[in-house]
């Protein structure tokens, strides 16, 4: 062992410290039992786990879980369109493209929906435009409703599926595609026969970096969604912050990590069989 | 002459799409810098630079702003500081601590942000730590740390091991090539991964949120609270002004080329191919 692997100690006792033992103590809360006035109590009881399963709960779960789907299989198809036109964009213009998808993302998410939702709110451009036409809306129905939500969602976690998809276009062979027109292929037999069969790695990986993120989203929906429209990320952060129920909220995302471990372990497993044949 | 040959265009649905969603992308921020600058007199929009006045003199604000750039400059230098020391003292060894340190690094990254709020927020709960400032500034470290990690590793392993063996046979000691050699070549990625933390502090919502003090609320939370009430012209000057400061500094980094590393494929692929090498080693 070199002498400056020392210098990697103390990374060790912080990852450790502040990010394994935080998620073993969220297992341990979710088996105690919530305070009369909302703090802990080491009793040891599976009730928080019982109401976790609750049909209500479930339901929510169930909802989340469709909006997860769906935000992650708009943002493949979107993604996949806009890295193939990126990558065959002319080279000196393809950094500045690349920077342009990947700017918004490192600005604040709370200020990019904010923008939403001065577009879609009282006197914003969308309503200014549907009265000039005079079509009529619900201003409430419009500035704060389930397809919103699936927008912000999908805005936000574009890049995580262009990155990874841009990244192996740009390795792709385009000979390939070459090859194929001068079979007589059209666009889509080359998409779906010849690109997308060398892309399955890329986009299975920005399928989970999509996926994962938007099981547990809490901004999006709170500012977006309204309160009728809600989801496990809310449902947690309301435990917590608001009931002060920590023992239930700690279940709940116990149950939230345990479906997407299971879903990354089913995802790769299933992979791997496919690569098999 | 390009060295790489055209490669056939891709359908026009596809470039079609891709302006489609620039455009979805970015124009709700411009239509809200637009209306940051406009007051509307008695039925007329006239320009003006009144918000974002307000915001300035706004003591609440800027008390946020302050606690903002606080909690980014310690959190941002603590995780430089641990960050590159770790991948310093990592690269090029084929020990089990890299990996542990790339599986810990993946965890932080991947986990569910709300799941990482939750889980300090407990543990601090647990170490009866008082919340406010200290707090975030730990929680911030504990998410930044593994973006330094990446920044400094990608620029580590493009390093020319030559020098290093150089300088040995030379007769120089494990820590003067630390000092003398290694760690000015990684000036730059020190540099990239203490702002690419620093932003990521500045802009963080979520965690802060769950971990923050009493009364001590950083910029993007002090936003949060006031957007509830609703959208407003100062709201708008507001979220402005941090959309361009965050911007300008992204907007010099990108040009700088410091950021390149982190979004392009070949920094993985050079580690993987030394990784092959070091197993063909063995």
């Amino acid at each position: 062992m070199k002498s400056r692997q020392i210098l990697a100690v103390p990374a060790f006792l912080w990852f450790g410290l502040f990010v394994l033992v935080p998620l073993l103590i969220v297992v341990v809360i979710s088996f105690s039992t919530r305070g009369t006035y909302g703090g802990i109590e080491w009793n040891w009881t599976l009730e928080n786990y019982h109401n976790a399963f609750s049909w209500t709960y479930l339901g929510i779960l169930f909802s989340s879980l469709i909006l997860a789907v769906f935000t992650t299989a708009s943002c493949a198809v979107l993604g996949i369109l806009m890295s193939w036109a990126m990558s065959t964009a002319p080279s000196k213009n393809r950094h500045f493209y690349v920077s342009a998808v990947v700017l918004p993302f490192l600005t604040n998410l709370v200020i990019r929906i904010y923008a939403l939702r001065v577009f879609v709110g009282y006197r914003g451009p969308l309503q200014a435009t549907l009265n000039f036409l005079h079509i009529p809306f619900d201003p409430f129905v419009l500035s704060q409703n389930k397809f919103l939500v699936l927008y912000g969602m999908v805005t936000t976690y574009l890049p995580f599926m262009v990155l990874p998809l841009y990244g192996a276009f740009e390795k792709f062979d385009f000979s390939l595609v070459e090859a194929a027109q001068d079979l007589g292929a059209g666009p889509w037999k080359i998409l779906f026969s010849v690109i997308l069969p060398n892309l399955k790695k890329a986009l299975l990986s920005g399928v989970l970096l999509v996926f994962i993120p938007s099981l547990g989203e809490y901004v999006i929906p709170d500012l977006l969604g309204g309160a009728k429209n809600m989801l496990y990320g809310n449902l947690i952060t309301e435990q917590f912050l608001k009931a002060r129920h920590w023992p239930l909220g700690s279940a709940l995302s116990v149950l939230m990590l345990c479906l997407l471990l299971g879903v990354t372990f089913l995802y790769y497993r299933g992979l791997g069989a496919k690569n098999v044949e | 002459m390009s060295s790489e040959r055209t490669r056939p265009k891709a359908p026009r649905l596809a470039s079609m799409m891709f302006w489609i969603m620039l455009i979805l992308l970015y124009l709700p921020i411009l239509v809200m810098l637009v209306g940051s600058l406009l007051e509307d007199k008695d039925g007329s929009l006239q320009w003006t630079f009144k918000w974002f006045l307000e915001v300035i003199h706004d003591e609440n604000l800027m008390d946020a702003l302050k606690n903002s750039l606080f909690v980014g400059f310690v959190s941002s230098l603590l995780s430089t500081i641990l960050g590159t020391a770790s991948a310093v003292a990592l690269y090029r060894t084929t020990s089990r601590m890299y990996w542990m340190m790339e599986g810990l690094s993946m965890i932080s990254l991947i986990f569910p942000e709300i799941v990482f709020a939750l889980s300090l927020l407990s543990w601090f709960f647990v170490l009866k730590l008082e919340l406010g400032l200290q707090t975030v500034i730990i929680a911030h470290v504990s998410f930044s740390l593994s973006y330094v990690l990446m920044t400094v590793n990608s620029r580590l392993v493009t390093l020319d091991p030559s020098l290093e063996d150089a300088a040995r046979d030379l007769g120089a000691g494990e820590w003067t090539i630390l000092k003398t050699i290694i760690l000015p070549l990684l000036r730059p990625a020190i540099l990239g991964g203490f702002i690419l933390s620093f932003l990521l502090s500045f802009d963080d919502f979520l965690i802060t949120y769950f971990v923050n003090g009493v009364g001590q609320d950083t910029l993007p939370v002090k936003l949060y609270t006031a957007m509830k009430m609703g959208v407003s012209p100062k709201l708008n000057a507001l979220s402005s002004l941090m959309f361009l400061m965050t911007f300008s500094v992204l907007i010099f980094f990108f040009r700088s080329g410091s950021f390149r590393i982190l979004f392009e494929e070949g920094s993985s692929k050079v580690r993987s191919d030394e990784r092959e090498q070091t197993n063909n080693l063995l």
